[in-house]
């Protein structure tokens, strides 16, 4: 065994640098966010900022005891590990505190907890730990049932909390599985997916059936320049479509275009699907396939739309895609958010000169939306440097993964990274109006022990492991 | 071994990417685009308009008229009010509780965030209990306010009142904002920009809730608010008073002119009202009520917009025209046939023939019908002898705005020689048509104002300040800012005045006007008029002026269905004159003062009408 101080010596401490950095701008930020003439050190332990101090205490011993643990340590206790925060994560519907509308929170004592917030660690640990066993093969149904199991469980979780941005934050393993090997094509429908939805939303179904329907001819054409076959396939489509208008025109029916488009979609996708198979055109049948999935994707994502989310998620999306707005309603806090963060300007306003933060124009200015008050005191300067800060530490991180030999380090490596990104990205999109409002705080940023301690946790149990780098050359 | 190593570089190009998609984004809102930062202003930005007090009107004598006493308006942010027991809000505040409720709704759809108005203008002695129990009303608050007062409670007309603005003058006036106060009639109107002082605004910063945090830009950005400035005017307040008094119950206006500054002494137009009426919480309740009085209109200012025929006065202006045109002279006598006399007959019983101090005297009409025919045939034909009349009488001020500061004055009128062509056809009119002028009726009509001035003309012995109320004005500094006033001279010459003024001398002194208007300490001259008024009974009408040599006061009364000028309008002027000169009414003349007070010549048509 080698000696502990090697530890410290192996220690990543460019990483270290930006997570003590990050804290710091961060605990100054929320102290000029909440700012109070009443109370102005910024040690005042009855204030948030001076809470957020002992947090940062609290994380710096918490990173310092991760260090001081031994890596094979994460390794042997990562299923464990899981399956403890898993059971803390079911106890919260039956001991748990409700905080803006969502049942996320275990109290103890004055401290309240968010398992959530933690799990993050846990299904990282277990994907990595699963990924880098030895029975692990990407594409058997298998291990993708078990991958699904491992994120699917604590999903469903939370979402049973009403905490769905917390839920969120598991779709992007995604990346992580697309670096161990999951195919390309699925990280490429997520993104069609994505594009869909907002097509969907900002016009209806029947435009974006339609628009899918004439792509997947158009790309059908582009592969293989065959007009004939293009025409057989229009005319079967708009000939189901045309019997079925018949039909309805006929015996005076009721039934709505979409409906029709769905249904001559699906039966032509059949037709060409079976042709294709039979003929081993394996790559038309790939697109009929992406086709038919997108145009039922389409579909629901309307029905869900309409009778599954709640007003407030409906509002929150049409704002942003810019279907509904309403600066005085639902479009309230990324209105006021834009303004505090357009007000800086080049230069800002300067520290503590901040106004639309500080009054209270911006809501959660210290914990979701505490990159307005680095917009604002900060400027562009502020803003760039703080994204900087978040693509250094996320390509440093990329960096590590990679330089590890063991499998299980690099998977946890990747997963610290993509939950962190997508915190960034979700985080900061929301407040300058890319992204929907999702309640999810900008880690290290943002106040709140709770999910700075599951970050410290995060980051430094991957620094140890890194650390470590040279011992582990199986896993 | 690790196939999918290559894999890095997208999932590093996703991450990258969105960061720079970041950066370009913050670029924009934080740089490219500019209103975000007057979002951002008007966002915390709160002005509080500090009202200065409105400038102080004083009397010649540094005797205040008007000024201002503390009100509060009772304020609410709705935002900020909670739950509260509205019926005892009401009972202090003495407001209904339906009012309070409309209130307060309508304060809603204005703005959740600003004050609005609840009850306006409380009076200090509301405002003392309410004070104590505002703690109750979170939301709530009290914003002092000054409103106008009138301690003497006279000259409502001519100082005019001060209202709220409307619509279209908030919409082409940038000063003035929903809820300002602004002159609306009188010297409040004229004087308005003086008066107003200078509005203050205090730029504070407010957080979400409206609440002050702080000054904007520490004060750099702040104002203070100017002292409206003071109006020392012509009045002699106690006058004015006494002149209101002597026109109780009466119809018409009176008019009195310092003669050699043109300064206006008094300004009454009767049946007046409490200007005090036209302030605080009951102003538009009492205002409908004047608005509505077409009896009495009391609101009118008859001394500037009631035209009438001159009348006999009028003798006095055609007299020195046919001087100055040599078209008589002071000795050429003219004969009267009384009552039968052609064209005009003459209801004055005296001597014949008479020349032109007793013709003044007499007030015959044969003797002004000679004079004016005179005047008119003196030219090559009667259009040009009329418009050579017109010429002279223009200069007088007739036809035409004077030009006091009061914008609704009106100009009378004095028709063109047009006027008769297009009636008559041209050359198809002459002196015989329009015979009426001779004696100051027909088309003739004069403001009590320009009759006011054409004795201060004759008192000036051919000339006249522009008349005027307000003399000088007093600015922030306490110093008096003199205002000048053109001198207009008439074109008759100085020699032809002393014969209308002996004259009018002798209207006073030889008439049975000296027991009633002859005064022992000086010397008064005067002319009655008695106003034929086809809508019912006669006008009563006097012009005159005080002392003879050196005059201190020129004055009209003109009062409606009166009758004979020497029964009302000349007592009426000889006490004011009287009052004016000697401070003090002679004992003698209580009884004559004691009755004339209580003569009410209101009902007059109403009795025509029975009869």
């Amino acid at each position: 065994m080698q000696k502990k101080d090697n530890v410290w010596e192996k220690l990543d401490w460019i990483t270290v640098s930006i997570y003590l950095a990050m804290m710091f701008i961060g605990w100054i930020n929320i102290y000029a966010a909440v700012y109070n003439e009443e109370h102005k050190s910024i040690f005042d332990m009855t204030q948030v900022y001076g809470k957020q101090l002992m947090w940062i205490g609290a994380a710096i011993f918490i990173a310092m005891m991760m260090i001081n643990v031994d890596s094979k340590f994460f390794v042997t206790f990562a299923f464990p590990i899981y399956i403890i925060l898993l059971m803390l994560l079911m106890l919260v519907p039956i001991i748990g505190t409700a905080i803006n509308g969502a049942k996320s929170w275990i109290s103890i004592g004055n401290f309240l907890l968010q398992p959530s917030e933690f799990m993050k660690m846990g299904v990282s640990l277990a994907l990595a730990r699963y990924i880098s066993s030895h029975d692990f093969k990407m594409h058997s149904w298998k291990s993708l049932a078990v991958i699904a199991g491992i994120l699917f469980l604590p999903v469903a979780m939370i979402f049973l909390q009403n905490d769905t941005g917390s839920a969120l934050v598991f779709g992007v393993f995604l990346l992580v599985l697309f670096r161990e090997g999951l195919n390309g094509i699925v990280l490429f429908f997520s993104f069609l997916i994505a594009i869909v939805f907002v097509l969907t939303i900002i016009f209806d179904p029947l435009v974006t059936i339609l628009f899918l329907t004439f792509a997947a001819f158009l790309i059908n054409y582009l592969i293989r320049k065959n007009v004939k076959r293009n025409l057989v396939g229009i005319s079967v489509f708009t000939g189901i479509f045309g019997i079925e208008w018949f039909a309805n025109y006929f015996f005076q029916g009721s039934v709505s275009p979409v409906f029709f488009l769905l249904v001559a979609a699906v039966l032509s996708s059949i037709a060409f699907l079976i042709w294709s198979l039979s003929l081993h055109k394996r790559s038309l049948a790939l697109l009929i396939g992406i086709y038919l999935g997108l145009v039922l994707f389409t579909v629901s994502v309307d029905y869900v739309f309409d009778n599954i989310m709640q007003e407030h998620q409906r509002s929150r999306i049409n704002e942003l895609l810019g279907v509904q707005s309403d600066v005085h309603g639902s479009g309230y806090h990324v209105n006021q958010s834009k303004i505090a963060i357009g007000s800086g300007g080049f230069f800002g306003k300067g520290f503590l000169q901040g106004t639309q933060t500080k009054y209270d124009f911006v809501p959660e200015q210290s914990t979701d939306f505490i990159f307005c008050t680095v917009g604002e005191e900060w400027g562009f300067i502020g803003t760039t440097l703080v994204v900087g800060l978040f693509m250094g530490l996320l390509m440093r991180l990329i960096f590590l993964a990679e330089r590890n030999r063991s499998r299980f380090s690099r998977v946890y490596g990747y997963c610290v990274a993509s939950i962190l990104f997508f915190h960034f990205a979700i985080n900061i999109g929301m407040t300058i109006g890319l992204a929907p409002v999702i309640g999810i705080p900008l880690p290290f940023f943002s106040y709140g022990g709770s999910s700075l301690w599951s970050f410290t946790l995060l980051l430094f149990v991957f620094l140890r492991l890194d650390a470590s780098r040279f011992e582990q050359l199986s896993f | 071994m690790d196939t999918f190593s290559k894999r890095k570089f997208i999932i590093a190009g996703i991450m990258l990417g969105i960061g720079a998609l970041f950066i370009l984004r913050l670029f924009t809102i934080q740089i490219t685009n500019k209103t975000y930062k007057q979002f951002a202003t008007r966002n915390v930005l709160r002005k509080i308009i500090t009202f200065p007090a409105r400038g102080l009107i004083y009397d010649r004598n540094q005797k205040l008229m008007v000024y201002n006493k503390a009100a509060y308006d009772l304020m609410i942010i709705p935002r900020e009010a909670k739950a509260f027991d509205t019926l005892e809000l009401c009972r202090i505040v003495q407001l209904d509780r339906l009012d309070l409720r409309d209130a307060i709704r309508k304060a809603k759809q204005y703005s959740r965030y600003k004050p609005s108005i609840v009850a306006g203008q409380i009076s200090p002695e509301i405002y003392a209990p309410l004070q104590e129990k505002l703690y109750k009303y979170p939301g709530f608050f009290v914003q002092s306010r000054t409103l106008r007062e009138y301690p003497s409670k006279s000259a409502a007309q001519a100082l005019g009142y001060v209202g709220e603005v409307n619509q279209h003058i908030i919409e082409t006036d940038n000063y003035y904002r929903s809820g300002d106060y602004i002159g609306v009639s009188g010297l409040e109107k004229t004087y308005e920009k003086e008066l107003r002082g200078i509005k203050g605004a205090n730029n504070y910063m407010v957080d979400v809730h409206n609440r002050i945090k702080g000054r904007y830009n520490d004060g750099g950005a702040d104002t203070t608010a100017i002292l409206g400035q003071n109006l020392l005017t012509g009045f002699d307040k106690d006058l004015q008073a006494y002149a209101e008094l002597l026109m109780t119950n009466k119809k018409g206006a009176i008019v009195a002119i310092e003669p050699a500054t043109g300064e206006i002494l008094l300004m009454v137009s009767a049946p007046t009202y409490d200007p005090n009426l036209l302030v605080g919480r009951q102003r538009s309740l009492n205002y409908g009520i004047l608005d509505r009085d077409s009896v009495n209109r009391p609101m009118w200012n008859r001394a500037i917009i009631g035209t009438y025929s001159p009348g006999s006065t009028f003798k006095l202006a055609n007299s020195l025209i046919a001087l100055q045109e040599h078209a008589v002279s002071p000795f050429d006598r003219f004969s009267c046939s009384g009552k039968v006399n052609t064209p005009i007959k003459c209801t004055h019983s005296h001597v014949s023939p008479l020349a032109m101090r007793e013709g003044i005297r007499e007030s015959c009409n044969s003797y002004f019908w000679n004079v004016y025919r005179s005047i008119i045939n003196h030219a090559a034909n009667p259009a040009e002898g009329y418009q050579t009349w017109r010429n002279h009488l223009m200069t007088f001020g007739f036809g035409q705005r004077i030009g006091t500061e009061l914008s609704s004055e009106v100009k009378g009128n004095v028709p063109e020689t047009s006027y008769y062509d297009k009636i008559y056809g041209v050359g198809g009119w002459n002196s015989m048509t329009i015979r009426s002028i001779a004696i100051g009726q027909g088309e003739i009509l004069a403001t009590p104002l320009q009759m006011a001035n054409m004795v201060a003309i004759v008192a000036n012995r051919g000339y006249f300040i522009t008349p005027h109320l307000v003399k000088a004005i007093q600015d922030t500094s306490r110093v008096y800012r003199e205002l000048k006033f053109e001198k207009k001279v008439t074109d008759i010459n100085t020699e032809y005045y002393p014969t209308i003024i002996e004259g009018m001398q002798a209207v006073i002194e030889e008439t049975r006007l000296q027991y009633t208007v002859k005064q022992d300490k000086f010397i008064v001259c005067g002319k009655t008029g008695t106003v034929q008024n086809p809508h019912g009974a006669d006008h009563s009408a006097f012009v005159g002026f005080a002392p003879r040599d050196n005059p201190k006061i020129a004055i009209v009364v003109f009062i409606e269905n009166a009758g004979f000028g020497a029964t009302y309008a000349a007592p009426i002027a000889g006490l004011l004159m009287e009052k004016y000169l000697n401070d003090s009414i002679a004992p003698k003349r209580k009884e004559l003062e004691q009755k004339l007070i209580e003569t009410n010549l209101l009902n007059v048509i109403e009795v025509k009408k029975k009869l």
